[in-house]
């Protein structure tokens, strides 16, 4: 007797065709679009050797341009993760005349270009601005301050917590909160317990989506930014004047430096996705 | 105590969904509601839980007053056609959710609440499965699951709205034995919601058939099957076939035949529209009295034959005979069709 020795496999054969050519496609797009630049972002900065780069890198402008694009991103996802939820919520939930064209408002921050959005934020936001003028008589200063900058990332990340949130809330259906009300449960409990963990995937996906969008936002945060260094000035701006001083090796490292902290967030974001994914699905 | 529903209406927009409903539930009744889509039980249903507001009218249990209370307060189990589990916690943390959810002073302690759930899993016959996620079990262990936790609460009237909807069909008829046989255990005021005849009549003490937003009749399922109150009743209970007759003399003429008018009352004589079920026809040969017939099919399999014919005066009709009548019968013969009993009602 011998034994049928089957050939290992790569990938085990499916009944829809065109596996190869697929996979063949999407890894030359990758390839081409996507992890060439990427690659190429990564040795690009070494030109003038490692103290160059690291004098770029720990210059205190620089430090104070990251932490300010990743601390504005982080609270801009945050805020977004929380009224994203909320206009989702009502958009699905509620019926009311109007509602497919506040639907539809939902997608203007995709559409308009940054910089239209930019100059229309720093013009309502301007002490001389709609709001601007009314919180002017408090000392509060939205324009040309990191709040401004924040006001700018959540108008660009706003839309995709809205549009992850959407379908998953669609697919909860409302028997599973009126189970919960027959069971005793209070409103607040049920929010808590049965509808906020159905909807937590998709939150984690918004709020990643959110901030890596607002992460490299520049045109619109440039012109309510105010650009005052060590104050509001964003990263990508920095790597621009790098860029037009013509330190292509400064712009490269305050770039790869932005690449390293976005890939560990993203990473970690979906580590927790997965994690919280798993649950129910097992 | 008794569920008491007295002049309940609601209507959604224009629509009425229910129109002036009064019903009574016995303490430890098992009572169904039973109706085509539209007319109105599972809004009946929902109103008695409070996931609905009636516009008017009154549902009393015992000296309580229950529209005067929100869904939480109620105490009323409710189990959903699609289970409405949640999905993102164990079977046992589905059936704990509703004891957690007590007001701190009422709360069990923890214990009490692992022993309870325990003793509901083995309960709703799923003992080794209280560390499955819903998404991991059968339709039917959901539903069993949904049940344990409507019962968790131990609440005093449990309502189940087409609880078997979405099983199939022997699953079904699996569960409807052992829900009739939890019933008998725990003796709760139940209310349920089915649009399916056979499971209303095996299941329930009484039936009330609804149209409309409308009680149209309510009884034993015995009441139902002998002395159904309508053409819509009996229709509804079973295939049923209607004739134009005149009504002469407490017999109705059908076709040149004198056939037995079923039922206590004597209907007016005059013309009038006669119903039959499909197992009371006699077969004759083609000369006999009655309805020309050419017969299509004979189907030989299950309890009765069935013979699918198509009537000389058009119309097909599919009547169920003995296995020793329809031996005599073969496709393309030609017999007389007359229903032996028939009911009639007085036309509306």
């Amino acid at each position: 007797m011998t034994a049928v020795v089957r050939p290992r496999r790569f990938v085990e054969p499916s009944a829809l065709p065109g596996f190869g050519p697929a996979l063949g496609f999407t890894m030359v797009y990758l390839s081409f679009f996507l992890l060439l630049p990427l690659a190429a972002l990564v040795l690009r900065p070494w030109e003038h050797g490692f103290g160059h780069v690291w004098s770029v890198i720990t210059e205190r402008r620089t430090l104070d341009a990251l932490k300010l694009s990743f601390g504005a991103a982080f609270l801009a996802a945050c805020l977004n993760a929380v009224f994203g939820t909320i206009v989702a919520w009502v958009l699905v939930r509620y019926d009311f005349p109007g509602k497919r064209l506040l639907d539809a408002f939902v997608d203007l921050p995709f559409a308009l270009p940054t910089a239209v959005a930019g100059i229309a934020l720093a013009t309502i936001y301007a002490p001389t601005g709609m709001i601007g003028a009314l919180l002017d008589p408090y000392h509060i200063q939205i324009a040309y301050t990191p709040l401004g900058v924040m006001v700018a990332l959540v108008f660009v990340g706003f839309p995709f917590v809205v549009r992850a949130i959407q379908p998953v809330l669609e697919d909860l259906h409302v028997e599973v909160e009126e189970a919960a009300a027959t069971l005793g449960a209070s409103r607040l409990r049920t929010i808590a317990l049965v509808v906020f963990p159905a909807i937590l995937p998709a939150l984690l996906t918004g709020f990643s989506l959110s901030m890596a969008r607002a992460v490299g936002e520049y045109g619109s945060v440039i012109f309510i930014a105010g650009n005052i260094q060590n104050v509001s000035e964003i990263a990508p701006l920095l790597i621009i004047m790098h860029l037009e001083e013509f330190d292509y090796a400064g712009a490269a490292a305050i770039g790869l430096v932005m690449l390293l902290i976005s890939a560990v967030t993203l990473f970690a974001l979906n580590g927790v996705q997965a994690l919280v994914a798993r649950r129910g699905l097992r | 105590m008794s569920l008491e529903i007295t002049n309940v209406n609601k209507s959604f927009g224009r629509f009425p969904a229910l129109n002036d409903v009064s019903l009574l539930a016995e303490d430890g009744e098992f009572l169904a509601l039973l109706g085509p889509s539209g007319s109105g039980k599972t809004t009946l249903l929902r109103i008695i839980a409070g996931l609905e507001i009636a516009d008017g009218g009154a549902v009393r249990f015992g000296d309580e007053d229950l529209l005067a209370k929100p869904v939480r307060q109620r105490g009323i189990g409710f189990v959903f056609q699609h289970y409405a589990l949640f999905k993102h916690m164990t079977s046992a943390q589905n059936i704990a959710f509703g004891m957690q959810s007590k007001a701190r002073k009422l709360r069990p302690s923890k214990a009490e609440i692992k022993a309870k759930v325990a003793e509901l899993l083995a309960l709703v016959q799923l003992d080794d499965l209280g560390e499955r996620y819903p998404a991991q079990l059968s339709g039917g262990q959901r539903q069993r699951v949904a049940l344990a936790r409507a019962l968790a609460i131990e609440p005093k009237i449990l309502l189940l709205d087409e609880p078997f909807g979405a099983l199939d069909a022997k699953v079904r008829r699996g569960l409807r034995r052992w829900l009739r046989e939890l019933h008998e255990r725990t003796g709760l005021t139940t209310i349920f919601v089915t649009h399916d005849q056979e499971e209303a009549l095996e299941l329930a003490d009484r039936v009330a058939v609804l149209k409309d937003g409308k009680v149209e009749q309510i009884g034993t399922p015995e009441e139902l099957y002998h002395e159904p109150a309508s053409a819509f009743v009996f229709d509804f209970l079973g295939d049923s076939f209607q004739f134009p007759c005149v009504v002469r003399d407490g017999k109705a003429v059908i076709a040149g035949v004198d056939v037995t008018i079923l039922g206590a009352a004597t209907p007016a004589d005059g013309p009038s529209t006669a119903y039959a079920r499909p197992d009371a026809f006699v077969v004759g040969p083609a000369d006999g009295p009655g309805f020309g017939a050419r017969i299509r099919d004979v189907l030989l399999a299950g309890p009765d034959a069935r013979i699918d014919c198509v009537l000389d005066d058009d119309g097909a009709i599919e009547v169920r005979v003995p296995h020793a009548v329809a031996q005599k019968l073969a496709p393309r013969n030609r017999i007389s069709l007359i229903p032996r009993e028939v009911r009639v009602w007085a036309e509306t």
